[in-house]
């Protein structure tokens, strides 16, 4: 079926050839152009956070398709001590000062009086020791050990029963300067921890002393470093990486 | 259509310069849609892998610096994960309409090697390219060269496609990440293909500039002017 021919006299053929070059260039050209002119179109839109409207657009549909299909059983593998390696602190927004003196962590159920906790509140929850593999969206990786209590039993304890919760958490610093946004998932998924404590020692200021999320699942940029506030919300909250082009869902 | 089959009364006689149909029309389109996609793949590909350009073998340093400023490719990895994000749908739904044709037209026939012998014709091949073998086994519609490099090409595109998703998903296709013996694994073998990629081109391109005009014109308008000498 392949071998067709067209068998013509020399002139036949050479006009034959003619009409199918122009036609099939013509097309070409025209279907170049167009693709080029679709492109430029696509990338002139309007930015949304710092990206095209169109490629927003498309990241937030893969972030839901990977939310949907997100499970319990998804883990990060999990290493032994040997592995275990020294991170780098490798962004300081929000604890470029000294811890505040009067630091609280504060959380905002939607559903009655804030809750004003320490960091004894939440070691007063099971602990967790979890050696897992780091993943900075600058594509570097780091495997560090985590001591800490679930986001999924602190919820349990702290989120009062009766009101089912709200699809999203956001969680700020105390000075607000460096905020994450959560699918309600993705925090709750028993990976997710609030961490006080580093490969074996206390947390030190430059790992997020004295509380920070670990959440294996998301990228390094989700793992927020000294939490002052945490909100469970119905809206899809802010995120500081996710504003200046990024990826909102930032799942792995 | 284009695929029509024509012969002229003349078909009897002597001399018999004719048209050949060489590449299907959705061979053609699939391959000319491919191009643009897979180049905005390795470019939003390499705006990514700026951000952790760790890659050297011996001297070669994957890329030097001048590389990036010349391009201006620095700084720009949350444009780079975007674009490369978005392009993937396109690239992914392109290949696998390729594949599935190329199995359903039968043209796979012409292009998957099917036996050893294939690979040392491709051998033969390439030192007749180099001027080193005097005499080209013989070939169907393409030769073993071609055949070899254009299912490997195809192999890679699916290699890039599968640890291109564990380094996506390492949490949810956990699997997969192992599989490319974890994630710094997969990161190797998808930048590995990429480079891959660059060189293929670079071949594909001097074979295309040697073997002329007929044959360029045959991959945008189907049809080989053949017997004309």
């Amino acid at each position: 079926m392949i071998d067709r021919e067209i068998v013509l006299s020399p002139d036949e053929a050479k006009a034959e050839l003619r009409k199918r070059t122009r036609r099939g260039f013509l097309i070409g050209g025209v279907a170049a152009i167009a693709s080029v002119g679709a492109y430029e179109w696509m990338k002139s839109r309007e930015d949304e956070d710092g990206i095209p409207h169109l490629e927003r657009r498309v990241l937030d549909a893969n972030g839901k398709l990977a939310h949907r299909y997100l499970d319990d059983r998804h883990v990060m593998p999990t290493f032994s001590r040997a592995d275990i390696r020294p991170l780098k602190p490798n962004g300081n927004i929000g604890i470029d000062h000294p811890v505040e003196s009067d630091w609280r962590l504060t959380v905002n159920t939607g559903h009655g009086p804030e809750l004003n906790l320490g960091v004894a509140d939440v070691k007063s929850l099971p602990k967790v020791n979890m050696i897992t593999r780091f993943c900075c969206i600058e594509g570097w990786d780091t495997v560090v050990q985590w001591g800490g209590a679930r986001f999924s039993d602190f919820t349990s304890k702290y989120f009062p029963p009766g009101p089912g919760l709200p699809p999203y958490v956001s969680m700020m610093t105390p000075d607000e300067e460096y905020f994450v946004g959560l699918d309600l998932k993705s925090a709750l998924h028993p990976q997710t921890l609030l961490a006080y404590e580093y490969n074996g020692s206390p947390l030190t200021p430059e790992h997020g002393a004295p509380l920070r999320l670990v959440i294996p699942v998301k990228y390094g940029i989700k793992n927020i470093k000294r939490i002052g506030t945490i909100q469970y919300t119905a809206k899809r909250p802010e995120d500081y990486w996710a504003e200046d082009g990024y990826d909102w869902f930032a799942g792995l | 259509m284009v695929e029509q089959q024509l012969i002229s009364p003349s078909a009897d006689k002597v001399v018999m310069p004719t048209l050949k149909l060489k590449h299907l029309v959705a061979v053609r389109w699939f391959h000319w849609i491919n191009f643009p996609l897979l180049s905005l793949m390795i470019w939003s590909g390499l705006l990514i892998y700026w951000a952790y350009s760790i890659y050297n073998v011996g001297p070669l340093r994957f890329f030097p610096k001048q590389v990036y400023d010349f391009l201006h490719m620095d700084h720009r990895l949350a444009e780079g994960m975007a674009l490369h994000f978005f392009i993937m749908w396109f690239f992914v739904a392109n290949g696998i309409l390729y594949v599935a044709y190329t199995i359903l037209s039968g043209e796979w026939r012409y292009l998957v090697p099917r036996s050893l012998s294939t690979f040392r014709d491709a051998w033969q091949v390439v030192l007749y390219d180099l001027g080193i073998a005097k005499s080209l086994p013989l070939q169907q519609k393409y030769n073993a060269a071609q055949q070899v490099s254009y299912s490997a090409i195809v192999v890679m595109g699916a290699l890039s496609v599968m640890s291109g998703l564990a380094i996506y998903k390492p949490a949810q296709l956990g699997w997969l990440t192992a599989l490319f013996g974890g994630y710094g694994g997969a990161r190797l073998v998808h930048f590995a293909l990429t480079i891959g990629y660059l060189l293929f081109f670079a071949v594909h391109l001097a074979q295309v500039l040697r073997a002329g005009w007929n044959n360029f014109r045959g991959m945008v308008i189907g049809y080989e002017l053949a017997g004309d000498k």
